[in-house]
């Protein structure tokens, strides 16, 4: 694997409170400046890159997150909140954990495409049932797939929809888990 | 000492509620909107929930007072797909209570002062339509781990999650004055747990409860100062002690502007008492109701719904 790749970072585990090592106060929300021309803090994402993201990766129409704010604590983790509140603000959470970015990879958290990803139309993976299992399982698998490389939406199918389990990085035809250990399943 | 036997001129069927007791509580999941609907699309939450159960064998009855309570045929609800999805979330029936009687509206700025593990939290989450700022408090540090887990898996996006002493919370971090509602889900003596917890009473003293009394007096006054003239604040316990229940009521309703009001629920229950241990307790708290575990084959449970004054 290259030295860039996103697998290659140590949140395979999406765990919210594991903010080591960065340099903000971790209890401190900040909201996402609009756009680049308002941005303060150096290499802070935008609602406008974060918005783009979801749309351009996965096709998640933008006006999914028109009633939410989007907020920084710590080192790249931006967390999505329904309606709006003053920042900075210091509190424990702040709505549910979203994106991980200042990486080159950005990764949506499992919650996030759970929560948002039945809106996705592209890199959206299907998986059969046994598939499925093994995937909330927390294994790694080798689907047939010939569309993007890096993450994608795992979904399979539950009662006559499209239901979203989490985000799998798919690198040289493996699909890797990315669900976090304490939402791992044995069904 | 036979704390239950504390209770035996409060109960009206004492041997009913002593083999309530002592049976395991049957297992019970509330379907959560949040992730379980589609707004695309008419179908219900709760036969979608129920389909998805059915297809893995499991049969999942709604309970008659609450159509999204339902009861599982199933050791391990958290195993299975709908768990997986956050389309349910394992909460014992009873304790679906309280956010019933709050009655949220969409919007709505909400306190969850005593928040931990999240339950209540997540079910208030879902009745605001995770629309409105619901602030989810609680003292231990430790237990917010378990909150922010489960309002993630459930999908709660409007949730800001504090960690303060609740009687003498402040609102600075948030752009509001008041909140519209509060909830108390009080730390208690968790009697009513016994189903779950055979060994809840082994541990019981008269000097816990009144301890607990003590943080329970001043968290419910703290919701009743931070909820805004005519708004509601929800006071439940998963206890029978008098001490942590009317007698905490007694004592707000003697130093805060608000009142005990009536509410209508689909479960049998008892009124609050007025007297315990030789003291009496304004008689407003009536309108309180105790559930006993035989009446609905739940927990024990206490839950008072209380207007501010305007």
């Amino acid at each position: 694997m290259s030295e860039d790749d996103p697998g290659a970072d140590d949140d395979r585990e999406d765990d919210p409170g594991a903010d080591g090592g960065c340099e903000n106060d971790p209890e401190r929300f900040e909201r996402l400046p609009a756009t680049a021309d308002e941005r303060g803090v150096e290499g802070r994402a935008t609602r406008q890159e974060v918005v783009d993201f979801w749309d351009e990766r996965f096709g998640v129409p933008p006006e999914t997150f028109e009633a939410f704010t989007f907020w920084e604590k710590g080192a790249g983790k931006v967390w999505a909140l329904h309606g709006d509140a003053p920042s900075p603000i210091e509190v424990e959470a702040l709505g549910m954990t979203f994106l991980r970015t200042r990486q080159e990879h950005w990764k949506p958290t499992t919650d996030a495409v759970q929560r948002f990803g039945r809106a996705a139309t592209e890199n959206v993976i299907e998986l059969p049932r046994e598939h499925a299992r093994r995937f909330v399982a927390g294994e790694d698998l080798e689907p047939e797939w010939d569309g993007d490389w890096g993450y994608l939406i795992v979904a399979h199918e539950l009662v006559g929809g499209l239901e979203p389990l989490g985000v799998g990085l798919f690198t040289y035809g493996t699909l890797q888990s990315m669900v976090p250990k304490g939402r791992r399943r044995d069904l | 000492m036979d704390v239950l036997a504390r209770y035996e001129s409060l109960v009206d069927d004492y041997e009913a509620f002593l083999a309530a007791c002592e049976r395991p509580l049957p297992q019970a999941v509330r379907v959560n909107g949040i992730k379980a609907s589609r707004p695309a699309d008419e179908e219900d939450a709760v036969e979608r929930v129920r389909e998805a159960f059915a297809d893995e064998g499991v049969e999942a009855t709604p309970a008659d007072w609450n159509p999204r309570v339902l009861r599982v045929d199933t050791d391990e609800p958290g195993n299975t797909w709908p768990y997986v999805h956050g389309w349910v979330h394992g909460q014992e029936e009873v304790s679906a209570l309280p956010p019933v009687v709050l009655d949220p509206q969409p919007g709505e700025a909400v306190w969850d002062a005593a928040a931990a593990p999240g339950s209540k939290t997540t079910q208030v989450a879902d009745l605001l339509d995770d629309r409105g700022l619901l602030v989810a408090n609680d003292s231990n540090l430790g237990r917010l781990s378990a909150l922010r887990s489960n309002a993630e898996r459930l999908g709660v996006t409007n949730v800001a999650v504090t960690n303060q002493d609740a009687r003498n919370f402040s609102l600075n971090p948030f752009e509001v004055d008041a909140f519209d509602r509060a909830l108390v889900d009080a730390p208690c003596s968790c009697e009513g747990t016994i189903r779950k917890n055979p060994t809840v009473l082994d541990d019981w003293t008269q000097g816990h409860v009144e301890s607990v009394a003590g943080i329970q007096k001043g968290i419910l006054r703290r919701a009743v100062q931070a909820t805004t003239p005519g708004g509601v604040v929800v006071y439940a316990t998963c206890t029978f002690a008098p001490e942590e229940n009317e007698a905490v009521l007694d004592h707000v309703l003697d130093r805060e502007d608000c009142n005990v009001v009536d509410y209508e629920v689909g479960l049998e229950t008892s009124p609050g008492i007025t007297e315990w241990d030789g003291e009496q307790f304004d008689e407003r708290v009536r309108e309180a109701k105790r559930v006993y575990p035989h009446q609905n084959d739940t927990g024990g449970f206490f839950c008072a719904k209380l207007e501010v004054g305007e």
